[in-house]
């Protein structure tokens, strides 16, 4: 049955060349630290914006 | 073809892929680094200039947004141009022409760009602001690289507003409207862009000539150009001086800037002047350096003096 048949997963779609794999991780590395400093800028904006504020909730 | 055939060459067609070969230097390169550098520096005196008060922060981010969204504008304009860039000497190593990013890619993270600054600037500091980016991306992007670039010899004049609105974008961020000293700072850099690109133009005609690029020169001539940059040279001399006319600036930048405007014109008048051979390169590229001088001085006084009456 075709469903039972050993997939070899490195036959199928694209392969990457090692240049391209060393491009990727560099890429991923920099998305990385992207997401990061939006995530601090973010969150020192809402300080900024808020002050003590902040910690005003309703109990 | 048997279907084993059929199914290698699917199998090779699948494993060849020109694309992810950027690296993070390339995907910079597309911002158009030294272009963000003057708007970020235009948009900061914007935002110095602007009356009223701003959190460091919230102006950093600004800041930071609007040169985002120049670097957006600029690699969504390598997307577009990429046929003329593969064939302009001064562009051939773009990264796309270059086949290190493809026109796919870089359309993605000019998108992506774009649209991650619009929004941040407009939620964190203000919606007007973001819906200014907003349109001059649009206009650099659509207006000027789209429609204007390869249609008219006038594409720089109507063009250049683009990269005249970063100092409004700026102020925007502060005051969340335009005023009509925002509106000098534009026109001193829309007065400018013409006669600044169309010196470098002059000595850049082949280029332009052989991407079908209907640059002034090509189109109608070198001495044609030669006029246009004297008379727009003759209307953004007074241009210059006018933040001191209005009052947002001082005596000492009004001198200044009519010094700079009156050298800015006899360099103008030099290059209409010299026109054949090696002095008039000479000509053309001395304007095309002083130019540059120019836009930078005007906007480093208004600057410093921001700096001085806010101390």
């Amino acid at each position: 049955m075709w469903g039972l048949e050993p997939v070899n997963e490195e036959e199928q779609g694209i392969r990457l060349t090692d240049a391209q794999k060393k491009a990727r991780r560099s890429r991923s590395i920099a998305i990385a630290l992207v997401l990061v400093a939006l995530v601090v800028l973010f969150y020192v904006v809402t300080i900024v914006k808020l002050g003590p504020g902040v910690l005003d909730r309703a109990l | 073809m048997s279907l084993v055939e059929r199914q290698d060459t699917m199998n090779q067609e699948a494993a060849v892929w020109d694309g992810g070969m950027g690296s993070v230097s390339d995907y910079v390169a597309l911002l158009k680094p030294r272009v963000m550098s003057l708007v970020i520096f235009t948009a900061f005196v914007g935002l110095m200039l602007a009356p009223g008060h701003v959190h460091p922060v919230l102006g950093a981010v600004a800041i930071l947004c609007i040169a985002i969204g120049a670097g957006a504008s600029g690699a969504l304009n390598m997307w577009y141009d990429a046929d003329i860039d593969e064939v302009m000497t001064r562009t051939r190593k773009r990264p796309i022409p270059a086949g290190k990013i493809t026109g796919e890619e870089a359309f993605a993270f000019g998108m992506t760009l774009s649209i991650g600054s619009v929004v941040t600037l407009g939620l964190l500091v203000n919606w007007f602001a973001g819906a200014f980016l907003a349109f001059t991306i649009f206009f650099y992007v659509v207006v000027y690289t789209m429609w204007l670039k390869r249609a008219t010899p006038q594409n720089i004049v109507i063009g250049g507003a683009a990269g005249a609105f970063p100092p409004m974008v700026g102020w925007a961020a502060v005051t969340g409207s335009v005023s009509l000293e925002s509106f000098v700072l534009f026109l001193i850099i829309f007065m400018w862009t013409p006669p600044h690109f169309w010196a470098l133009a002059l000595f850049k005609c082949g280029d332009y000539r052989s991407a079908g690029v209907p640059m002034l020169p090509v189109v109608a001539g070198e001495t044609s150009t030669r006029h246009h940059i004297l008379i727009y040279s003759l209307l953004l001399a007074p241009v210059g001086v006018a933040p001191y006319f209005l009052g947002f600036a001082s005596v000492v930048y009004g001198v200044a800037a009519g010094a700079l405007g009156l050298a800015f014109v006899l360099l103008a008048a030099d290059v209409w002047r010299k026109r054949e051979g090696d002095a008039a390169r000479v000509a053309s590229v001395r304007l095309f350096k002083f130019s540059i001088f120019y836009l930078f001085m005007l906007f480093a006084m208004l600057l410093a003096e921001s700096l001085i009456v806010g101390a």
